[in-house]
Protein backbone atom coordinates (compact mmCIF):
# COMPACT_ATOMS: atom_id res chain seq x y z
CA UNK A 1 0.00 0.00 0.00
CA UNK A 2 1.46 3.26 -1.08
CA UNK A 3 1.78 5.53 1.77
CA UNK A 4 1.32 9.54 1.22
CA UNK A 5 3.91 11.67 3.54
CA UNK A 6 2.05 15.00 4.76
CA UNK A 7 4.00 17.79 6.15
CA UNK A 8 3.04 19.43 9.44
CA UNK A 9 3.71 22.24 11.23
CA UNK A 10 5.00 22.86 14.42
CA UNK A 11 6.24 25.63 16.87
CA UNK A 12 9.53 25.75 18.77
CA UNK A 13 9.88 28.50 21.02
CA UNK A 14 9.77 31.06 21.85
CA UNK A 15 10.02 29.50 25.31
CA UNK A 16 12.00 26.64 24.85
CA UNK A 17 15.48 25.95 26.63
CA UNK A 18 17.34 24.79 23.65
CA UNK A 19 16.42 27.98 21.73
CA UNK A 20 18.90 30.26 23.76
CA UNK A 21 16.46 32.61 25.09
CA UNK A 22 13.37 34.12 23.44
CA UNK A 23 13.79 32.85 19.63
CA UNK A 24 10.54 31.14 17.46
CA UNK A 25 11.08 28.85 14.77
CA UNK A 26 8.07 28.01 12.82
CA UNK A 27 8.79 24.26 11.40
CA UNK A 28 7.17 22.20 8.43
CA UNK A 29 8.40 18.96 9.14
CA UNK A 30 7.84 15.87 7.09
CA UNK A 31 8.41 12.98 9.69
CA UNK A 32 11.12 13.76 11.50
CA UNK A 33 12.99 16.00 8.69
CA UNK A 34 12.85 19.71 8.67
CA UNK A 35 11.44 20.86 5.33
CA UNK A 36 11.75 24.28 6.35
CA UNK A 37 12.14 26.49 9.28
CA UNK A 38 11.45 30.15 9.55
CA UNK A 39 12.77 32.18 12.67
CA UNK A 40 10.81 34.60 14.44
CA UNK A 41 12.53 37.57 16.40
CA UNK A 42 11.61 40.47 18.21
CA UNK A 43 10.48 39.37 21.40
CA UNK A 44 13.78 40.92 23.35
CA UNK A 45 13.75 44.21 21.22
CA UNK A 46 13.97 46.83 23.19
CA UNK A 47 14.88 49.91 21.00
CA UNK A 48 18.31 50.38 21.54
CA UNK A 49 19.12 52.24 18.51
CA UNK A 50 16.09 55.00 19.31
CA UNK A 51 17.11 55.06 22.52
CA UNK A 52 20.87 55.86 21.50
CA UNK A 53 19.59 58.59 19.72
CA UNK A 54 18.33 60.49 22.90
CA UNK A 55 20.76 59.97 25.37
CA UNK A 56 24.27 61.12 25.81
CA UNK A 57 27.68 59.41 24.63
CA UNK A 58 28.78 58.20 28.08
CA UNK A 59 25.13 57.31 28.64
CA UNK A 60 24.67 54.47 25.79
CA UNK A 61 27.73 52.70 27.30
CA UNK A 62 25.53 50.98 29.83
CA UNK A 63 22.54 50.26 27.21
CA UNK A 64 25.66 48.03 24.86
CA UNK A 65 25.57 46.17 28.22
CA UNK A 66 22.83 44.52 27.07
CA UNK A 67 23.36 43.83 23.79
CA UNK A 68 24.99 40.60 24.42
CA UNK A 69 25.09 40.38 28.17
CA UNK A 70 27.32 37.40 28.28
CA UNK A 71 30.06 39.39 27.17
CA UNK A 72 30.23 43.24 28.13
CA UNK A 73 33.45 44.12 28.19
CA UNK A 74 33.69 43.73 24.03
CA UNK A 75 30.51 45.30 23.95
CA UNK A 76 31.85 48.39 25.71
CA UNK A 77 35.07 48.19 23.96
CA UNK A 78 33.44 48.41 20.42
CA UNK A 79 31.21 50.86 21.17
CA UNK A 80 34.26 53.36 23.19
CA UNK A 81 36.64 52.46 20.02
CA UNK A 82 33.68 53.82 17.43
CA UNK A 83 33.39 56.95 19.41
CA UNK A 84 37.00 57.64 20.25
CA UNK A 85 37.45 57.40 16.37
CA UNK A 86 35.14 59.99 15.47
CA UNK A 87 36.38 62.36 18.24
CA UNK A 88 40.35 61.47 17.24
CA UNK A 89 41.33 60.37 21.04
CA UNK A 90 44.01 58.37 21.34
CA UNK A 91 43.81 56.18 24.40
CA UNK A 92 46.42 55.59 26.83
CA UNK A 93 48.61 52.29 26.45
CA UNK A 94 47.47 50.96 30.11
CA UNK A 95 44.29 51.64 29.17
CA UNK A 96 45.04 49.64 26.11
CA UNK A 97 46.47 46.30 28.03
CA UNK A 98 43.39 46.24 30.45
CA UNK A 99 41.06 46.76 28.01
CA UNK A 100 42.49 43.51 25.96
CA UNK A 101 42.44 41.54 29.10
CA UNK A 102 38.89 42.58 30.12
CA UNK A 103 37.49 41.70 26.51
CA UNK A 104 39.31 38.34 26.58
CA UNK A 105 38.18 37.28 30.16
CA UNK A 106 34.73 38.07 28.78
CA UNK A 107 35.61 36.05 25.62
CA UNK A 108 36.54 33.05 27.68
CA UNK A 109 32.73 33.90 30.15
CA UNK A 110 30.76 33.73 26.84
CA UNK A 111 32.46 30.82 25.47
CA UNK A 112 32.21 28.64 28.90
CA UNK A 113 28.88 29.80 28.70
CA UNK A 114 28.46 28.69 25.03
CA UNK A 115 29.83 24.95 25.68
CA UNK A 116 27.72 24.22 28.95
CA UNK A 117 24.57 25.09 26.99
CA UNK A 118 25.56 24.07 23.44
CA UNK A 119 26.59 20.25 25.34
CA UNK A 120 23.66 20.35 27.84
CA UNK A 121 21.45 20.68 24.69
CA UNK A 122 22.95 17.82 22.83
CA UNK A 123 22.73 15.74 26.16
CA UNK A 124 26.15 16.13 27.57
CA UNK A 125 24.93 17.62 30.70
CA UNK A 126 27.88 16.99 33.06
CA UNK A 127 30.19 19.33 31.27
CA UNK A 128 27.54 22.45 32.18
CA UNK A 129 28.24 21.81 35.91
CA UNK A 130 32.62 22.34 35.07
CA UNK A 131 32.28 25.25 33.09
CA UNK A 132 29.87 27.01 35.28
CA UNK A 133 32.45 26.31 37.68
CA UNK A 134 35.32 28.21 36.06
CA UNK A 135 32.46 30.97 34.54
CA UNK A 136 32.17 31.77 38.39
CA UNK A 137 35.18 32.38 38.95
CA UNK A 138 35.63 35.33 36.09
CA UNK A 139 32.76 36.61 37.42
CA UNK A 140 34.09 37.13 40.79
CA UNK A 141 37.15 38.72 38.52
CA UNK A 142 35.05 41.03 36.79
CA UNK A 143 33.09 41.85 40.29
CA UNK A 144 36.85 42.64 41.63
CA UNK A 145 37.88 44.66 38.95
CA UNK A 146 34.29 46.78 38.27
CA UNK A 147 31.98 46.24 40.56
CA UNK A 148 30.15 44.29 38.49
CA UNK A 149 29.26 40.85 37.66
CA UNK A 150 27.59 40.61 34.69
CA UNK A 151 26.99 44.24 32.87
CA UNK A 152 30.74 45.79 33.48
CA UNK A 153 30.52 48.60 31.92
CA UNK A 154 34.25 49.05 32.68
CA UNK A 155 35.87 50.16 29.18
CA UNK A 156 34.64 53.73 28.53
CA UNK A 157 35.25 56.56 25.99
CA UNK A 158 38.86 57.93 26.54
CA UNK A 159 40.17 54.54 28.90
CA UNK A 160 38.54 52.22 31.10
CA UNK A 161 36.58 53.26 34.60
CA UNK A 162 39.29 52.27 37.17
CA UNK A 163 43.00 51.07 37.29
CA UNK A 164 43.46 47.33 38.18
CA UNK A 165 43.95 46.71 41.57
CA UNK A 166 47.28 44.15 42.69
CA UNK A 167 44.58 41.50 44.01
CA UNK A 168 42.72 41.36 41.00
CA UNK A 169 46.13 40.96 38.73
CA UNK A 170 47.37 38.47 41.01
CA UNK A 171 43.82 36.54 41.20
CA UNK A 172 43.77 37.22 37.13
CA UNK A 173 46.80 35.40 36.76
CA UNK A 174 46.13 32.44 39.17
CA UNK A 175 43.68 31.46 37.39
CA UNK A 176 45.06 31.92 33.95
CA UNK A 177 47.50 29.20 35.62
CA UNK A 178 45.07 27.03 36.42
CA UNK A 179 42.57 27.18 33.63
CA UNK A 180 44.22 25.70 30.59
CA UNK A 181 44.14 22.43 32.83
CA UNK A 182 40.17 22.61 32.59
CA UNK A 183 39.88 22.80 29.26
CA UNK A 184 41.63 20.08 28.44
CA UNK A 185 39.04 18.33 31.24
CA UNK A 186 36.39 19.78 29.20
CA UNK A 187 37.90 17.78 25.64
CA UNK A 188 38.27 14.54 28.18
CA UNK A 189 34.06 15.30 28.40
CA UNK A 190 33.09 15.55 25.00
CA UNK A 191 35.48 16.01 22.13
CA UNK A 192 35.53 12.38 21.91
CA UNK A 193 31.89 11.26 23.73
CA UNK A 194 30.78 8.90 20.45
CA UNK A 195 27.14 10.59 21.15
CA UNK A 196 28.17 14.35 21.27
CA UNK A 197 30.51 13.70 18.09
CA UNK A 198 27.72 11.67 16.80
CA UNK A 199 25.30 14.17 16.86
CA UNK A 200 27.53 17.34 15.71
CA UNK A 201 29.86 15.94 13.09
CA UNK A 202 28.46 16.07 9.17
CA UNK A 203 25.62 18.49 10.80
CA UNK A 204 24.74 21.95 9.69
CA UNK A 205 27.49 21.91 7.21
CA UNK A 206 28.46 25.40 5.77
CA UNK A 207 31.14 25.59 2.76
CA UNK A 208 33.34 27.86 2.80
CA UNK A 209 32.07 30.66 0.20
CA UNK A 210 28.57 29.78 1.55
CA UNK A 211 30.02 31.48 5.04
CA UNK A 212 30.53 34.45 3.50
CA UNK A 213 27.67 34.92 0.93
CA UNK A 214 25.73 34.75 4.62
CA UNK A 215 27.65 37.09 6.02
CA UNK A 216 28.85 34.76 8.57
CA UNK A 217 31.57 36.08 11.39
CA UNK A 218 33.23 34.82 14.53
CA UNK A 219 33.83 31.27 15.05
CA UNK A 220 30.96 30.24 12.78
CA UNK A 221 33.04 31.71 9.85
CA UNK A 222 36.28 30.37 10.79
CA UNK A 223 34.85 27.16 11.48
CA UNK A 224 33.83 26.89 7.44
CA UNK A 225 37.99 27.97 7.04
CA UNK A 226 37.32 31.64 6.14
CA UNK A 227 40.50 33.01 8.20
CA UNK A 228 39.33 36.38 8.90
CA UNK A 229 39.55 37.25 12.65
CA UNK A 230 39.05 41.44 12.85
CA UNK A 231 41.84 41.15 15.75
CA UNK A 232 44.04 40.28 13.36
CA UNK A 233 42.67 42.28 10.02
CA UNK A 234 42.17 45.38 12.08
CA UNK A 235 43.62 45.46 15.32
CA UNK A 236 42.23 47.07 18.09
CA UNK A 237 43.75 47.59 21.43
CA UNK A 238 46.54 46.04 21.97
CA UNK A 239 45.83 42.68 19.78
CA UNK A 240 48.61 44.42 17.46
CA UNK A 241 51.01 43.76 20.12
CA UNK A 242 50.07 40.27 21.19
CA UNK A 243 50.75 37.31 19.85
CA UNK A 244 47.79 34.52 19.49
CA UNK A 245 46.48 31.75 16.22
CA UNK A 246 43.49 32.04 15.00
CA UNK A 247 41.87 28.14 14.63
CA UNK A 248 40.57 27.54 11.64
CA UNK A 249 38.03 24.37 10.66
CA UNK A 250 38.09 22.27 7.42
CA UNK A 251 34.43 20.88 7.02
CA UNK A 252 32.19 23.80 8.47
CA UNK A 253 30.20 21.75 10.56
CA UNK A 254 29.13 21.80 14.27
CA UNK A 255 31.74 20.02 15.39
CA UNK A 256 34.18 22.26 13.82
CA UNK A 257 32.39 25.23 15.37
CA UNK A 258 32.89 23.73 18.88
CA UNK A 259 36.47 22.92 18.06
CA UNK A 260 37.14 26.42 17.20
CA UNK A 261 35.60 28.03 20.44
CA UNK A 262 37.12 25.58 22.60
CA UNK A 263 40.77 26.39 20.61
CA UNK A 264 39.88 30.47 20.72
CA UNK A 265 39.84 29.90 24.58
CA UNK A 266 43.20 28.39 24.74
CA UNK A 267 44.32 31.56 23.02
CA UNK A 268 42.51 33.91 25.20
CA UNK A 269 44.68 32.92 27.86
CA UNK A 270 47.74 33.07 25.34
CA UNK A 271 46.47 36.42 25.02
CA UNK A 272 45.86 37.67 28.75
CA UNK A 273 49.05 36.14 30.06
CA UNK A 274 51.18 38.57 27.29
CA UNK A 275 49.07 41.53 28.51
CA UNK A 276 50.15 40.93 32.23
CA UNK A 277 53.76 40.65 31.04
CA UNK A 278 53.42 44.16 28.90
CA UNK A 279 51.56 45.95 30.57
CA UNK A 280 53.09 49.05 31.31
CA UNK A 281 52.08 51.52 34.29
CA UNK A 282 50.64 54.57 33.59
CA UNK A 283 47.31 56.43 33.62
CA UNK A 284 44.02 54.35 32.45
CA UNK A 285 41.99 57.53 31.06
CA UNK A 286 42.83 60.02 27.97
CA UNK A 287 43.56 63.41 29.71
CA UNK A 288 40.80 65.38 28.09
CA UNK A 289 39.00 67.44 30.14
CA UNK A 290 35.87 67.71 28.10
CA UNK A 291 35.43 63.59 27.60
CA UNK A 292 37.16 62.07 30.99
CA UNK A 293 35.64 62.54 33.97
CA UNK A 294 38.09 64.36 36.77
CA UNK A 295 39.26 62.16 39.73
CA UNK A 296 36.67 61.67 42.33
CA UNK A 297 38.46 63.00 45.27
CA UNK A 298 38.95 65.83 43.96
CA UNK A 299 35.56 66.36 43.08
CA UNK A 300 34.54 66.69 46.56
CA UNK A 301 37.30 68.78 47.41
CA UNK A 302 37.10 71.92 44.84
CA UNK A 303 34.02 73.94 43.28
CA UNK A 304 35.30 73.90 39.90
CA UNK A 305 36.34 70.10 39.95
CA UNK A 306 32.60 69.47 41.01
CA UNK A 307 31.17 71.85 38.09
CA UNK A 308 33.03 70.01 35.60
CA UNK A 309 31.92 66.28 36.67
CA UNK A 310 28.49 67.81 36.33
CA UNK A 311 28.14 69.28 33.67
CA UNK A 312 30.04 66.16 31.89
CA UNK A 313 27.30 63.77 33.67
CA UNK A 314 24.19 65.89 32.97
CA UNK A 315 24.85 67.57 29.39
CA UNK A 316 27.85 65.07 28.37
CA UNK A 317 30.22 66.39 25.19
CA UNK A 318 29.56 67.15 22.04
CA UNK A 319 31.19 65.39 18.71
CA UNK A 320 31.86 66.96 15.67
CA UNK A 321 30.06 66.04 12.45
CA UNK A 322 31.19 63.10 10.66
CA UNK A 323 30.25 59.25 10.58
CA UNK A 324 32.38 56.03 11.50
CA UNK A 325 32.09 52.41 11.01
CA UNK A 326 33.87 50.05 13.67
CA UNK A 327 33.82 46.39 13.61
CA UNK A 328 35.28 44.34 16.89
CA UNK A 329 35.50 40.85 17.30
CA UNK A 330 33.15 39.42 19.83
CA UNK A 331 32.92 36.00 20.97
CA UNK A 332 29.88 35.64 18.63
CA UNK A 333 31.55 37.30 15.37
CA UNK A 334 31.65 40.88 13.89
CA UNK A 335 30.31 43.41 16.51
CA UNK A 336 30.04 47.21 14.37
CA UNK A 337 28.78 50.17 15.27
CA UNK A 338 27.87 52.82 13.00
CA UNK A 339 27.49 56.46 14.32
CA UNK A 340 26.87 59.07 12.56
CA UNK A 341 27.25 62.10 14.23
CA UNK A 342 25.37 66.03 13.44
CA UNK A 343 27.85 67.86 16.43
CA UNK A 344 25.27 67.27 19.34
CA UNK A 345 25.59 64.96 22.79
CA UNK A 346 24.15 62.68 21.28
CA UNK A 347 24.28 60.55 17.59
CA UNK A 348 22.18 61.17 14.99
CA UNK A 349 22.04 57.29 14.24
CA UNK A 350 23.43 54.49 15.81
CA UNK A 351 23.30 51.17 13.93
CA UNK A 352 24.54 48.06 16.22
CA UNK A 353 25.68 45.36 13.28
CA UNK A 354 25.06 42.29 15.79
CA UNK A 355 27.03 39.13 15.21
CA UNK A 356 24.31 36.91 16.60
CA UNK A 357 21.00 39.00 14.05
CA UNK A 358 23.66 37.88 11.19
CA UNK A 359 24.46 34.50 12.14
CA UNK A 360 20.97 33.36 12.93
CA UNK A 361 19.65 34.17 9.48
CA UNK A 362 22.05 30.97 8.57
CA UNK A 363 19.85 28.15 10.86
CA UNK A 364 17.16 27.71 8.22
CA UNK A 365 20.05 26.70 5.52
CA UNK A 366 21.85 24.76 7.94
CA UNK A 367 19.17 22.88 9.17
CA UNK A 368 17.53 22.00 6.02
CA UNK A 369 17.17 18.59 5.04
CA UNK A 370 18.38 17.63 8.89
CA UNK A 371 16.18 15.92 11.69
CA UNK A 372 14.36 17.77 14.39
CA UNK A 373 16.96 17.04 16.77
CA UNK A 374 19.68 18.15 14.91
CA UNK A 375 17.97 22.02 15.47
CA UNK A 376 19.36 22.27 18.69
CA UNK A 377 22.80 21.48 17.60
CA UNK A 378 22.72 23.85 14.97
CA UNK A 379 20.85 26.59 17.06
CA UNK A 380 24.22 25.77 20.07
CA UNK A 381 26.61 26.02 17.53
CA UNK A 382 25.94 29.47 15.98
CA UNK A 383 26.17 30.70 19.46
CA UNK A 384 23.29 33.21 19.68
CA UNK A 385 22.34 35.74 22.24
CA UNK A 386 18.78 36.90 21.78
CA UNK A 387 19.15 40.24 23.38
CA UNK A 388 22.16 41.35 20.58
CA UNK A 389 19.87 39.28 17.77
CA UNK A 390 16.59 42.08 19.19
CA UNK A 391 18.83 44.88 20.46
CA UNK B 1 42.94 47.73 -5.31
CA UNK B 2 42.17 50.94 -2.89
CA UNK B 3 39.02 52.27 -2.19
CA UNK B 4 39.31 55.60 -3.87
CA UNK B 5 40.37 54.10 -6.79
CA UNK B 6 37.76 51.54 -6.81
CA UNK B 7 34.99 54.32 -6.96
CA UNK B 8 37.09 56.54 -10.26
CA UNK B 9 36.53 52.87 -11.74
CA UNK B 10 33.07 53.01 -10.44
CA UNK B 11 32.61 56.75 -12.37
CA UNK B 12 34.37 55.09 -15.82
CA UNK B 13 32.01 51.92 -15.62
CA UNK B 14 28.61 53.49 -14.45
CA UNK B 15 28.95 57.29 -16.27
CA UNK B 16 26.05 59.25 -14.27
CA UNK B 17 25.90 57.02 -11.49
CA UNK B 18 28.35 58.15 -9.32
CA UNK B 19 26.95 61.49 -7.07
CA UNK B 20 29.25 62.27 -4.63
CA UNK B 21 32.35 60.35 -2.90
CA UNK B 22 34.63 61.06 -0.13
CA UNK B 23 36.47 59.74 2.75
CA UNK B 24 35.71 60.36 6.42
CA UNK B 25 38.15 59.43 8.98
CA UNK B 26 40.12 56.92 6.76
CA UNK B 27 36.75 55.55 5.37
CA UNK B 28 35.78 55.67 1.97
CA UNK B 29 32.19 56.81 0.95
CA UNK B 30 30.59 56.96 -2.72
CA UNK B 31 26.63 58.05 -3.10
CA UNK B 32 24.76 56.59 -6.03
CA UNK B 33 21.69 56.91 -7.89
CA UNK B 34 19.44 54.19 -6.68
CA UNK B 35 18.52 52.83 -10.48
CA UNK B 36 21.39 50.67 -11.25
CA UNK B 37 22.25 49.85 -7.62
CA UNK B 38 22.09 46.23 -7.96
CA UNK B 39 24.57 46.13 -11.05
CA UNK B 40 26.58 48.25 -9.56
CA UNK B 41 27.13 46.12 -6.25
CA UNK B 42 27.09 42.63 -8.04
CA UNK B 43 30.20 44.36 -10.39
CA UNK B 44 31.44 45.27 -7.07
CA UNK B 45 31.30 41.52 -5.58
CA UNK B 46 32.59 39.86 -9.18
CA UNK B 47 35.40 41.49 -10.50
CA UNK B 48 38.57 39.45 -9.37
CA UNK B 49 40.69 42.90 -8.38
CA UNK B 50 37.56 44.37 -6.57
CA UNK B 51 35.60 41.16 -4.86
CA UNK B 52 33.41 43.01 -2.19
CA UNK B 53 32.27 39.35 -1.37
CA UNK B 54 31.21 40.28 1.97
CA UNK B 55 28.41 42.70 3.04
CA UNK B 56 28.37 43.97 6.29
CA UNK B 57 25.82 45.65 7.01
CA UNK B 58 22.52 47.87 5.23
CA UNK B 59 20.81 50.29 7.31
CA UNK B 60 19.74 54.02 6.58
CA UNK B 61 19.64 57.55 8.43
CA UNK B 62 17.25 59.65 8.48
CA UNK B 63 17.96 63.21 7.97
CA UNK B 64 14.86 65.00 8.66
CA UNK B 65 14.40 68.49 8.03
CA UNK B 66 17.02 67.73 4.77
CA UNK B 67 15.73 66.39 1.57
CA UNK B 68 16.54 63.99 -0.10
CA UNK B 69 15.48 62.81 3.55
CA UNK B 70 16.80 59.51 3.61
CA UNK B 71 20.25 57.72 3.37
CA UNK B 72 20.41 54.31 2.69
CA UNK B 73 24.01 52.94 3.77
CA UNK B 74 25.76 49.47 2.74
CA UNK B 75 29.05 48.71 4.35
CA UNK B 76 31.06 46.01 2.46
CA UNK B 77 34.38 44.58 2.38
CA UNK B 78 37.09 42.44 0.53
CA UNK B 79 37.97 39.64 2.83
CA UNK B 80 40.78 38.53 -0.11
CA UNK B 81 41.81 42.37 -0.08
CA UNK B 82 41.07 43.75 3.09
CA UNK B 83 39.85 47.15 1.53
CA UNK B 84 36.09 47.96 2.65
CA UNK B 85 33.71 50.26 1.25
CA UNK B 86 30.33 52.61 2.22
CA UNK B 87 27.81 53.13 -0.51
CA UNK B 88 25.16 55.78 -0.15
CA UNK B 89 22.12 55.69 -1.81
CA UNK B 90 19.59 58.74 -1.12
CA UNK B 91 16.19 58.65 -1.20
CA UNK B 92 13.12 60.88 -1.07
CA UNK B 93 10.19 61.01 1.44
CA UNK B 94 7.89 60.63 -0.71
CA UNK B 95 9.43 57.32 -2.40
CA UNK B 96 11.78 55.55 -0.23
CA UNK B 97 12.29 52.87 -2.74
CA UNK B 98 15.58 51.16 -3.44
CA UNK B 99 16.63 47.89 -5.68
CA UNK B 100 17.25 44.81 -3.41
CA UNK B 101 20.61 43.15 -3.55
CA UNK B 102 19.31 40.37 -2.04
CA UNK B 103 20.46 38.89 -5.34
CA UNK B 104 23.78 39.75 -4.67
CA UNK B 105 24.76 39.00 -1.29
CA UNK B 106 22.45 36.08 0.70
CA UNK B 107 22.99 38.33 4.08
CA UNK B 108 21.45 41.31 2.73
CA UNK B 109 17.73 39.80 3.09
CA UNK B 110 17.18 40.10 6.92
CA UNK B 111 19.35 43.73 6.63
CA UNK B 112 17.23 44.84 4.45
CA UNK B 113 13.83 43.73 6.17
CA UNK B 114 15.16 45.10 9.89
CA UNK B 115 15.67 48.58 7.43
CA UNK B 116 12.05 48.30 6.21
CA UNK B 117 10.44 47.33 9.52
CA UNK B 118 12.46 50.09 11.63
CA UNK B 119 13.04 53.00 9.15
CA UNK B 120 10.45 52.40 6.02
CA UNK B 121 12.86 52.03 3.45
CA UNK B 122 11.19 49.39 0.64
CA UNK B 123 13.32 47.14 -1.02
CA UNK B 124 11.60 46.72 -4.40
CA UNK B 125 12.17 43.03 -5.05
CA UNK B 126 12.87 41.74 -1.90
CA UNK B 127 11.96 37.72 -1.76
CA UNK B 128 10.32 38.39 2.10
CA UNK B 129 9.17 42.06 2.49
CA UNK B 130 7.91 41.65 6.44
CA UNK B 131 8.37 43.46 9.47
CA UNK B 132 11.65 41.30 11.46
CA UNK B 133 11.81 43.02 15.15
CA UNK B 134 8.66 44.40 15.73
CA UNK B 135 4.86 42.91 15.17
CA UNK B 136 3.29 42.51 12.19
CA UNK B 137 0.59 44.53 12.53
CA UNK B 138 3.01 47.19 13.92
CA UNK B 139 1.97 50.86 12.24
CA UNK B 140 5.04 53.33 11.76
CA UNK B 141 8.56 52.73 11.58
CA UNK B 142 9.92 53.78 14.68
CA UNK B 143 13.40 55.03 14.02
CA UNK B 144 12.39 57.94 11.90
CA UNK B 145 13.25 61.08 13.27
CA UNK B 146 8.91 62.29 13.79
CA UNK B 147 7.93 58.82 15.44
CA UNK B 148 8.17 59.70 19.35
CA UNK B 149 10.32 58.11 21.50
CA UNK B 150 7.84 56.43 23.76
CA UNK B 151 5.71 55.19 20.59
CA UNK B 152 2.07 55.97 20.31
CA UNK B 153 -0.68 55.06 22.26
CA UNK B 154 -2.24 51.90 19.99
CA UNK B 155 -3.50 48.94 20.93
CA UNK B 156 -2.32 45.78 19.33
CA UNK B 157 -4.28 42.43 18.76
CA UNK B 158 -3.57 39.58 21.26
CA UNK B 159 -0.94 36.95 19.91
Amino acid sequence: MATTSKEITVNMGPQHPSTHGVLRLILELDGETVVSCAPHLGYLHRGSEKLAENRTYQQIVPLTDRFDYLSCGNNNLAYAIAVEKLMGIEVPERADYLRTIVAELSRISSHLLWLATHAADIGAVTVLLYTLREREEILELFELLTGARLTVSYVNIGGVRRDATPEFIARCKDFMSRFPAKIDDYDTLIMENRIFVGRTKGIGIISYDEAIDWGLTGGSLRGSGVDYDLRKAAPYAAYDRVEFDVPLGKTGDVYDRYIIRVEEMRQSVRIINQCFRDMPDGPVKADIPTVSLPPKDRVMADIETLAHHFVLVSKGFTVAPGEVYVGCEVPKGELGFYIVSDGSSSPLRMKVRSPSFVNLQCLPRMVKGHMIADIVSCIGSIDIVLGEVDR
Amino acid sequence: MEPPIIIELLGEKFPGEVLASGESLGQSWVSLKRDRLADICKYLKTTPEIKMDYLIDVTAVDWLPRTPRFEVVYHMRSIKHGSSLRLKVPVEEDDPKVPTVTGVWLTANWHERETFDLMGIIFEGHPDPRRILMPDDWEGHPLRKDYPLGGYDWEFKPW
